[in-house]
């Protein structure tokens, strides 16, 4: 965190300043390890052995915060008797189809009550509303929907208020975890058990009626081939904590790009619309309120996603879009499985893909497995860059590697590539979400010079262009795009008159919606199903309330409370702490003076506190749901998790993931070792990609797997961001932080026979790079199971071009996926490392090629294990 | 004016001794020469450019996702001085080295300012003005579309897309452009709509 998010970090320091204890959980020593009170090693890729070791240690020393997790968290509910966990076998759930690789998710479920997946997925197979129902959960979810909504559920399951129930959540944890003890943290994780176990006592003493922990982590828990279930790991520890809705509790995602949250919630991902509402999927006759009674949640506030969609239908189609035609639902194109980036890469290979659209990324750098990536970038008839600086995906056709070794020839690469400069955040007004859901206004400073635009003037001239363009079409297909609500007003600068900006500030105001009077809203709840309301994206209803653009609010931090409400504008309606209702008792109180928060205020009626608080304002403690009540109506006075259709933190997920209900420990797809802790070696349900330009590693014990001995890890510095794009061209920078390097423990350097500053080339079975050796004392190989695992950290900022230049650690990598949202593993995999720089030419290929046909890899593909 | 200012010592050597800052940090009252001994003329003429700036703009850090907030200084519409905003409760003023290199992310004379086009089978880049650009990239895209449309699949399901054409990008973009985007791509049917969220 002090490396990718210095300024955050002053946060951390003022904590620790005040008493906290810092502990820094990795594989390698950074300068956050420097300034915390522990640094704890780990291996690369076996966090939820340690997490599962934590929740061991919870359970078995009676840790656990009991009121809040009976009380608000699903320990009591029941599960069905034909769900079989991991400790019966062997390491799978029930219901795995071995020759498919994937699980029948319905065993997994409450007793008594019909769980539905997530948003984002749900809707995904069937002809029929009831088959959707029953088939919705065997596929993917799409958990980009963090924030908004947990899985619809019908009924009530039944419950054990005792805990004792041999079925119910708790128990069923508490014999998932029992192996996890903290003899096997060590032998997976390579963590000695006596430090181990200061950071469970740490952990135990710091949570509870006074006190709160938290947990902050970034990709390096997210880039895994398991990557959701290392998060939904420590949530369930905060859960049994008490550690959510409370301040200083939580789980934060530290998040590397600007607005990498924003394009979250109004998403440019292919499986949700604006406000996770997930993309429907391709099915027969499906109509608007089939899709919502699919998706929806009975109870929660899912329960009002028809009012959501319709408005966000109205404002994309305007009058168009009426109660008669199902307000344009078919004017929605529909999905049939997993349309993610590595899967359309693919499909550019294959030849289903014609053009493309690349903007403010570098994936020929900057995506795992470059070769791929560049591969696919060849085989488009057209590619539009937008970039501030001639990046590398931009000029692979030219410079890139494939071009140098000669696997590529420039003359044969038939892609028509566009450059488009773009404007830099100075040279556009418009919001950015940072990491914590808050909206930030940047005013426009300058004019932007030259042919740099803004992407919203890009978008916005490009789709005036198509629309001109298909004005007059009679086109079943061009329907929509002549439907669309185009009609942003422009203004143009004095100094730059030619330059037609659409106004940022009348998009955001489409976002936040507006009521049928025309007038902005004010909050979503105002939203209706009959098509009187238009909202871009439910969840940012509020940010231009009373017609003022709320994220442009500076009032000084010194002239508010320590919350800070008037700075900015945090989604949905400036909550700065998400389910704060649990910062109270059930019946309201604060659970301690030194944790208070949100409190029930019995005359004045309502919950009062310094944030917003994220529960109906008068909705009282001991409010009970009548019998058939629906959406918030349905959640009690003493449910604080409103967005889940049971109102409660899940210790277990019913539903809406697709590789197991509890988080397992499993191995990356290329690890040095075997599972300790289960006979599957990965996580079965995985997403492989068994292509040429894309092979494994042999598996631990298999020939060839020492071929790839060393474990290598992915990981940023503080000087240069992601793939160098905005930092590689930046002279400071590139002068802090001048080459590439590879980070190695001295007992490496003398098994390989590498020096400090010398050259060395690391390779993998995809290619094979070269950096600056640094040897550290920061590096430490790990002795776990009476072996030495010497892990190699490779910084991922380089390529071949700007002021400084060096390999791109992406070209190492495969391309193996997390099954539920389709991220890569980036953070633990295996490779040989060798003194020395590469081969150049072509030679590079046949130097790959001969470590592939030693790790027996040419003559064909590792099976699943 | 130098540090002995206010004697009335006339003009000749001993001013000009005086105006040598080693003179002043031994006579005077800085004798670590870190302060007004080292002061020249060209020194207290110096003035910060926060200060000559024409006007202040208030700006977000386009880096990582904490969102620290800048301060953008203006003259003569360039962009001559970005810093961090002590008013801000995220950042309290601070930049982490990323940040603080805003003003050469943004004035580098290595950022592009024209259209570059490679044509097929190419082997240089060429020109092309913004408008031809535009309309040909809007060409693109509709003989794409209409060569990759799908209506229904073979179930006879309803499809309403194109797999032809695909999107990457949007991280490191404001929330109203993002929003154009995926309206404008889920009107045209393209669903391979990603950005670094999935990377």
């Amino acid at each position: 965190m002090a490396e990718a998010h210095p300024v955050g970090f002053q946060w951390v320091m003022e904590a620790k300043a005040r008493g906290a204890t810092v502990i820094h959980v990795d594989p390698r020593y950074t300068r956050t390890s420097a300034l915390a009170d522990m640094h704890v090693p780990i291996r690369a890729g076996s966090d939820i052995a340690f997490l599962g070791g934590l929740i061991n240690y919870v359970l078995t020393h009676d840790a656990h915060f009991e009121e809040y997790v009976k009380a608000y968290t699903n320990a009591p509910m029941i599960l069905r008797d034909d769900f079989a966990d991991t400790e019966d076998l062997d390491g799978l759930f029930s219901g795995y189809d071995h020759e498919s690789g994937s699980y029948d998710v319905r065993s997994w479920q409450y007793q008594g009550a019909e769980v539905e997946a997530s948003a984002g997925k749900r809707d995904e197979t069937g002809a029929s509303v009831e088959q959707v129902i029953d088939e919705r959960l065997q596929t993917a979810s799409g958990s980009e929907q963090a924030g908004s909504g947990g899985a619809p559920m019908r009924g009530t399951p039944d419950r054990d208020g005792t805990l004792q129930h041999p079925r119910c959540v708790f128990q069923v944890l508490k014999r998932h975890y029992s192996r996890y003890t903290p003899e096997m943290v060590a032998k997976v994780c390579g963590t000695p058990p006596e430090q181990f176990e200061r950071v469970a006592r740490e952990l135990v003493t710091n949570s509870g009626r006074e006190r709160t922990s938290a947990f902050a982590y970034a990709v390096g828990w997210t880039h895994h081939t398991v990557g959701v279930q290392y998060i939904r790991c420590a949530s369930v520890l905060q859960a049994l904590l008490g550690n959510i809705g409370r301040p200083g509790g939580g789980i934060m995602a530290l998040r590397g790009h600007a607005s990498i949250q924003g394009s979250t919630d109004i998403p440019t991902l292919y499986n949700i619309l604006p406000g996770y509402i997930p993309m429907p999927h391709a099915h027969r006759e499906q109509d608007l309120a089939s899709f919502v009674a699919a998706d929806s949640g009975e109870k929660g506030f899912w329960g009002n996603m028809d009012a959501y969609t319709v408005s966000l239908l109205r404002s994309w189609f305007g009058d168009a879009a009426t109660a008669d035609n199902d307000y344009c639902f078919d004017h929605l194109p529909r999905l049939t499985g997993d349309h993610g980036t590595f899967q359309t890469v693919m499909d550019q290979i294959d030849g289903i893909v014609k053009g493309y659209f690349v903007i403010g990324e570098n994936p020929a750098v900057g995506t795992a497995n470059s070769k791929q990536q560049r591969l696919g970038l060849a085989n488009l008839d057209w590619l539009v860059v937008r970039d501030l600086n001639m990046i590398e995906t931009a000029t692979f056709w030219s410079d890139g590697p494939e071009i140098t070794t000669g696997e590529m020839a420039t003359e044969r690469i038939g892609t028509e590539v566009f450059f488009l400069p773009a404007a830099a955040h100075t040279e556009k007004d418009g919001t950015f979400t940072n990491t914590q859901r808050l909206l930030q206004w940047h005013h426009k400073a300058v004019e932007p010079s030259g042919d740099a635009r803004s992407d919203l003037w890009f978008y916005y001239h490009l789709g005036r262009r198509i629309r001109a363009k298909l004005a007059a079409s009679t086109e079943a297909r061009d329907r929509p795009v002549r439907d669309l609500v185009w009609d942003y007003p422009t203004v143009s600068s004095p100094t730059r008159p030619e330059i037609d900006e659409p106004s940022a500030a009348a998009v955001l105001r489409e976002i936040n919606g507006t009521g049928p009077d025309g007038a902005a809203l004010s909050t979503y709840t105002q939203l209706r199903n009959d098509g009187s309301t238009r909202c871009g994206c439910w969840i940012y209803c509020g940010v231009y309330a009373g017609e003022v653009n709320q994220a442009a609010r500076r009032k000084p931090g010194s002239e508010q409370s320590w919350v800070a409400p008037e700075w900015g504008w945090a989604w949905p309606l400036n909550r700065r702490i998400l389910y704060n209702r649990a910062s109270a008792d059930p019946d309201g109180n604060a659970w301690s003076q030194r944790k208070a928060y949100i409190r029930w205020d019995a005359e004045a009626g309502k919950w009062v506190g310094p944030d917003v608080p994220d529960f109906e304002a008068t909705k009282p403690p001991d409010y009970v749901p009548p019998e058939g009540a629906k959406a918030q109506d349905a959640i009690g006075g003493d449910e604080p998790f409103i967005m889940q259709a049971d109102g409660r933190a899940w210790l277990y997920a019913p539903a809406g993931l697709v590789d197991g209900p509890l988080p397992a420990h499993y191995e990356p797809e290329e690890s040095p070792v075997r599972n300790a802790l289960y006979g599957w070696q990965s996580n079965p349900a995985r997403q492989q990609y068994k292509r040429p330009e894309n092979p494994y590693h042999p598996v631990d014990g298999h020939p060839g797997s020492d071929v790839f001995p060393y474990v290598f890890t992915t990981f940023r510095v503080t000087e240069h961001h992601t793939a160098g794009g905005m930092s590689r061209w930046t002279p400071h920078l590139s002068e802090l932080q001048p080459e590439m390097f590879l980070e190695i423990s001295p007992e490496l350097a003398a098994e390989r026979g590498l020096e400090h500053r010398g050259w060395a080339t690391v390779v993998t079975a995809r290619s094979a790079i070269e950096g600056r050796v640094l040897v550290t004392d920061r590096a430490k190989p790990l002795r776990l199971d009476g072996r030495v695992i010497h892990q190699i950290g490779i910084p991922w900022h380089w390529g071949p071009n700007g002021l400084t230049t060096g390999d791109a650690a992406n070209e190492l990598l495969g391309v193996s996926l997390d099954p539920n949202v389709h991220i890569m593993e980036t953070k633990a995999s295996t490779c040989d490392i060798r003194p020395g720089r590469r081969p150049r030419g072509p030679e590079l290929v046949t130097y790959v090629a001969d470590y592939r046909r030693r790790a027996g890899l040419e003559a064909g593909l590792e099976e699943r294990s | 004016m130098v540090g002995d200012e206010g004697r009335d010592e006339g003009v000749g050597v001993r001013s000009w001794i005086a105006r040598w800052p080693v003179y002043r940090q031994l006579t005077g009252d800085d004798g670590l020469g870190r302060g007004a001994a080292a002061r020249s003329p060209r020194t207290e003429a110096l003035q910060a450019r926060t200060e000559t700036a024409d006007r202040e703009v208030k700006s977000i850090c386009p880096f990582c996702a904490v969102g620290c907030a800048q301060r953008v200084f203006v003259k003569d519409e360039q962009v001559t001085q970005i810093e961090g905003d002590p008013d801000s409760p995220v950042s309290r003023g601070r930049l982490c080295p990323r940040g603080s290199s805003s003003l050469s992310l943004v004035t580098s004379p290595t950022r592009e300012q024209k259209i570059r086009y490679r044509r097929p089978y190419g082997t240089e880049w060429g020109d092309l003005d913004l408008d031809t650009a535009m309309d040909m990239i809007a060409d693109r895209v509709i003989e794409t579309r209409a060569n990759s449309w799908q209506h229904t699949d073979e179930l006879g399901r309803h499809l309403h897309r194109t797999m032809g054409i695909a999107s990457l990008g949007g991280a490191t973009l404001d929330n109203e452009e993002n929003y154009l985007m995926k309206k404008l791509y889920t009107a045209l049917g393209a669903v391979q709509v990603e950005n670094q969220a999935r990377i």
